[in-house]
């Protein structure tokens, strides 16, 4: 085979792995758009707070520590333990269930019923304050993430490919593992909200508040438990993408790569979520191959939206959105 | 520190006015890129902090350092202007590229001095039309040369035939080096690819890709934020030889390497001081800045690169205020008298053992026809396993037949542009 | 006490219709223009143009053209960094180009250009709807910004990237450039936006503004009573890219001198002018103004009180300074979700009856 096919194909393998990473980021989006009708913004602030927190917890840093020691005169910064990745990542999970639970308590049990783009607000509001409160609380340095994924090129895909076409593929195993926890994410979830009581109240929440409301399903512990998720997907997220560059500010801006993903997959679907993010990944990674040396490069961020918007433009609600139907 | 103190040194400094020398620390401790502001505005107050506290002060008089938190924001940075020029300010180091082009014409209406110490303008090198602004040591155009006359170097001379990328962060900043890069690709004969990643350059798969396909012998990077992270960690993945890949000095620092682990070994980056803290100075600024509890932030940044960095160029303004008092005959200067001072400024090997700074940048000195230096710099070279950066190269020229007649075109155009006649009175 | 329609007889239809009903309303009004054109240019000083008066005039600009076209017409747009890039770009060609020409030309010339190309990139709403096209304009913030990052002929070839305001007059007062007075940055902010809320307060009252406000209750039952869609959504796409063109020229002219793309004009911009419309009110000319001199001062605000006062460290007070904007967003919404306006006007109908309530 021609070079040049040979590495667009191997551009399309990376697109698909990145599409994988970009769909776990628009899952945590679908999550509670499905169920309470709000557009997350704070999505991607809360993977760099969940990551963050993961790496304060294993590093055993005391939190605020800048802000005692600036008060108190102190001069502490770590306990001096370190904890396992595994049991971190679980009390990770329970701070982000703490999380949820403030979240609907002080936020959104106050908005309900408002107009979507001021719970959209809400959430922006949001980001900023977690922004702040991230800083504060671990400190705005960059943290190395380590919770013991293998990273760099797979020496098999390189050997097998290289015998079969004279060029090694390369495909990097932090990908890998990224879409073999996906592939677990979007299975547990299927099973959760198909064969559970509490994935069931879940469905028939995100069909109509007020019937589940009549049937004795409490919205309160629903939309608790949806931010609970989506702190949980978004947990994964930050690992993912944190072990990549370190876990740092910039992670909050992992949810703009999200948002094309979720135009082309429709805010409300999940097997949108994960196509419309295979359809960026590889659409943005060709472009920039093909047409990208044309004119610059540095294409992939417009494009990923141009990509979107050509689709809205036939489908207005997304791929897999559901029908708008519209009533006078 | 105590807030406290803070309070009570706050009450105190709103109290009856002294003479004092004011040094505006336009820093970004919060922010997108906030690891890397930490260790520079640490670096910069605890020198004057050290001359404070041992010298008390420059020739005399207290030095007095105002912060002033930019976020990396430009429009803050407006503010933080404005707030801080009616104290009195000497010199501005407005550290983001936004906010030293938003100072250039401000303060040089304003007639108050700008030092970009390896960023911002580069033409600002042509003192004649940049009467204010000063980028002495090196610029990014001389960065460039260094990266290619280290090449040369380590390959005897002749790079016919070899290919190098550029990796660069898709803005004005990134596209700096382009254009010398390019005249140099024609003097030297070899292949030149440029390669941009768009900002915040958390995702470079296409980038890396596009280098593993094209197999360039080396790899040039300007890169700023998480994309200096991602393109070492990228380049590891691909097995990218990396004492082939070298970075302009803001993609150098610890912050930069540390992520990657051990696949960032071997790592190049340009630089223009130097690094670690084996300096008789270290001493002194343990003694009386870190232990006396007087440290500015945490205190734990002490020798990284970028701490370094911001020492130096403390150590660059108190040189030229003290170059400036000489001058002048006062010890309270204007900054009219610190522009002068850093005009006049000539760093000496001499000079930098007696601060305590053996060896620290290079020799240059200023003039108002050339406000950049003489255009030296150095290769370092990161060790993973002992976690740290050292010089593996002297102090060495960029190549001045080219950058000089890029420096006159573009002071020229900015003169013609905003109506400057270039003149040396 | 004195803030009563009794006594206030209107005798012609103009007099009943205009803007302020009320004589005191009015007499308010009067004063604010004294004060803002008699008064403060005359004790203006250099931080207090360029820290506070300049940008929170250029964002009250930019959050009248968003207002009408999210506010009045319901079409959200996250493309308003982007747009204001397009004013300030094409306000720097026209200024280099032009040298000799007014800049009172040239701003709103910067304004026209990008009504045309707001318009353009609100082709998409004809059929993409409510947080779709959200995102959809996005697609413009993106795409915009690369272009003009990449394409030299917009920043004139310069090595640097950057455009830089050269020094240009009008009627002989310098208004950009380094040398310009406090005032002089101060006056001409304050001339556009006094004609651009004018003129936005007369248009989103009459016709065009009624069939914009039909079109964001229910396009459907709009298109059903005759409002055609097509030319009401892009009128406000248009109007609104005219005011924010505007915002964007001034906002590099005037207030920054200097701009890179990326930088100035990113996606935060477009963000927080949706804050400001939103903490001001959705709908609202007065809500434009309350909610950017909110998001304007409060930074500045804050900054002053934990360095200024209590000496805090800077990075410290940054960080609280994030979570007190967030927390203060949040809490107003929960408060008062129609914004800074509707207190406001809630606040006008408790005067009306103050200090015999019942």
């Amino acid at each position: 085979m021609p070079d040049q096919v040979l590495f667009a194909m191997e551009v399309m393998l990376n697109g698909l792995m990145a599409g994988v990473l970009y769909a776990l980021v628009a899952l945590g989006f679908v999550l509670i758009y499905k169920a309470s009708g709000i557009f997350n913004y704070a999505q991607g602030v809360m993977a760099l707070f969940s990551a963050l927190t993961l790496v304060g917890i294993m590093e055993g840093q005391v939190p605020f520590s800048h802000l005692i020691n600036a008060i108190f005169g102190t001069d502490i910064h770590h306990f001096g333990w370190h904890v396992p990745a595994l049991v971190a990542i679980i009390l990770t999970i329970a701070v982000m269930i703490l999380f949820a639970w403030l979240v609907q308590k002080v936020i959104f049990r106050h908005l309900v019923n408002q107009e979507p783009i001021l719970l959209f607000m809400a959430t922006i509001g949001l980001a900023y304050f977690l922004e702040g409160f991230g800083d504060l609380m671990w400190g705005s340095e960059i943290k190395r993430l380590d919770v013991g994924l293998p990273q760099g090129i797979n020496e098999w895909i390189d050997l097998t490919t290289f015998e079969a076409f004279g060029y090694g593929f390369f495909i990097d195993n932090l990908d890998i593992s990224a879409t073999i926890v996906a592939i677990f994410l979007v299975a547990g979830l299927i099973v959760f909200s198909q064969y559970t009581k509490q994935g069931r109240a879940l469905r028939a929440v995100a069909d109509d508040h007020q019937a589940a409301l009549s049937v004795g399903i409490s919205l309160n512990f629903i939309w608790v438990l949806v931010w609970s998720v989506a702190g949980f997907v978004a947990l994964v997220a930050g690992i993912m993408w944190g072990a990549k560059s370190g876990v740092q500010f910039s992670l909050s801006l992992i949810a703009l790569k999200a948002l094309p993903v979720l135009m082309l997959g429709g805010f409300t679907s999940i097997p949108g979520a994960i196509v419309g993010g295979l359809i960026i990944g590889v659409g943005e990674k060709l472009f920039e191959f093909l047409i990208g040396p044309m004119v610059g490069g540095a294409t992939e961020n417009w494009f990923a939206y141009v990509l979107a918007l050509v689709f809205l433009v036939f489908r207005p609600q997304g791929l897999f959105g559901e029908k708008i139907i519209e009533r006078v | 520190m105590k807030l406290t103190t803070l309070t009570i040194a706050a009450v105190m400094a709103a109290g009856p006015v002294m003479a004092d020398l004011v040094f505006p620390s336009l820093s970004y401790r919060t922010g997108p890129y906030a690891a890397n502001g930490i260790p520079f505005a640490d670096g910069y107050e605890d020198y004057f902090t050290l001359l404070n506290e041992r010298d008390g002060g420059i020739g005399g008089v207290p030095i007095r350092v105002l912060e002033c938190e930019t976020g990396y924001n430009t429009e803050k940075g407006v503010e933080c202007y404005e707030s801080t020029k009616g104290e009195g300010a000497l010199v501005y180091q407005p550290l983001s590229t936004g906010i030293t082009y938003q100072l250039i014409p401000k303060a040089t209406a304003d007639g108050i001095p700008v030092h970009s110490m390896g960023y911002g303008r580069t033409s600002a090198k042509n003192g004649a039309v940049f009467s204010n602004i000063f980028n002495y040591p090196a610029n990014y155009w001389d960065g460039a040369s260094h990266a290619v006359t280290h090449i040369l170097n380590e390959n005897g001379g002749d790079i016919s035939g070899t290919k190098i990328a550029l990796v660069y962060h898709n803005s004005a900043y990134g596209k700096e080096p382009i254009r010398t890069l390019e005249e140099l690709s024609a003097k030297h004969g070899y292949e030149f690819l440029p390669i941009a990643v768009d900002h915040p350059g958390q995702e470079q798969k296409s980038q890396w890709l596009q280098i593993r396909q094209q197999r360039p012998d080396y790899v040039l990077m300007w890169g700023w934020g998480v994309m200096n992270q991602v393109a070492i960690q990228e380049a590891a993945n691909i097995r990218f030889p990396m004492d082939k890949f070298i970075g302009i000095w803001w993609s150098g620092s610890e912050n930069d390497v540390l992520p990657a682990g051990a696949g960032a070994d071997g790592y190049k980056a340009l630089t223009f001081h130097n690094l670690g803290k084996d300096f008789p100075l270290y001493d002194d600024m343990q003694k009386y800045v870190v232990d006396a509890g007087k440290a500015a932030g945490a205190g734990d940044q002490l020798g990284t690169a970028l701490y370094n960095r911001g020492m130096y160029a403390a150590m660059l303004a108190a040189e030229a205020a003290k170059k400036a008092q000489e001058i002048s005959g006062v010890a309270d200067i204007t900054p009219a008298q610190m522009r002068d001072g850093m005009e006049a400024l000539e760093i000496t090997e001499e000079l930098m053992t007696e601060i305590g700074l053996p060896n620290f940048g290079p020799t240059f000195s200023v003039s108002c026809e050339n406000h950049g230096g003489n255009g030296l710099g150095a290769v370092a070279q990161w060790d993973a396993g002992a976690g740290k950066w050292s010089l593996i190269t002297d102090y060495y020229q960029s190549d001045q037949d080219i950058i000089s007649p890029l420096v006159a075109e573009d002071s020229a155009a900015f003169a013609a542009e905003s109506g400057i006649t270039p003149s040396c009175s | 006490m004195f803030y009563r329609e009794a006594g206030d007889f209107s005798t012609t239809y103009p007099q009943d219709s205009q803007t302020f009903p009320i004589k005191f309303d009015r007499y308010r009004y009067y004063v604010v223009l004294v004060i803002a054109f008699g008064i403060i240019p005359f004790i203006i000083n250099d931080y207090w143009a360029n820290a506070v008066f300049v940008p929170f005039l250029i964002y009250a600009i930019a959050a009248i053209g968003l207002n009408i076209l999210t506010g009045y017409c319901g079409q959200v747009s996250l493309g308003t960094g982007a747009f204001m890039a397009v004013g300030a770009y094409s306000c720097y060609k026209l200024m280099t180009a032009f040298p000799e020409v007014s800049m009172l030309i040239h701003i709103p010339l910067a304004g026209l250009i990008t009504a045309g190309v707001v318009t353009i990139f609100g082709l998409p709403s004809l059929r993409i709807k409510g947080f779709y096209l959200a995102v959809a304009t996005l697609a413009a913030q993106f795409f915009l910004v690369w272009l003009f990052n990449k394409v030299g002929w917009f920043y004139n070839y310069s090595a640097s990237g950057q455009i830089s305001a050269p020094q240009r007059d009008v009627f002989g007062i310098i208004v950009t450039g380094p040398n310009t007075a406090a005032w002089a940055k101060y006056m001409i902010c304050l001339v556009f936006v006094t004609i651009c809320a004018v003129l936005a307060r007369n248009l989103t009252r009459g016709t065009t503004g009624r069939t914009w406000m039909a079109i964001r209750d229910m396009d459907i039952a709009a298109e059903i009573i005759g409002v055609n869609p097509l030319k009401a959504k892009l009128t406000a796409f248009a109007i609104s890219g005219f005011f924010v063109g505007i915002a964007g020229a001034l906002f590099f002219s005037v207030y920054l001198g200097a701009a890179e793309v990326g930088e100035s004009f990113g996606i935060d911009k477009s963000f927080l002018v949706l804050f400001m419309i939103i903490i001001g009110g959705l709908g609202s000319i007065f809500g434009s103004f309350a909610g950017a001199a909110f998001m304007v001062l409060l930074p500045v605000f804050l900054k002053n009180v934990f360095v200024g006062w209590l000496g805090w460290p800077t990075d410290l007070a940054a960080h609280l300074q994030f979570i007190i904007s967030g927390g203060l967003i949040i809490i107003f919404l929960i408060m008062e979700p129609h914004g800074l306006a509707q207190l406001w006007r809630v606040a006008k109908e408790k005067l009306r009856l103050w200090p015999f309530p019942h």
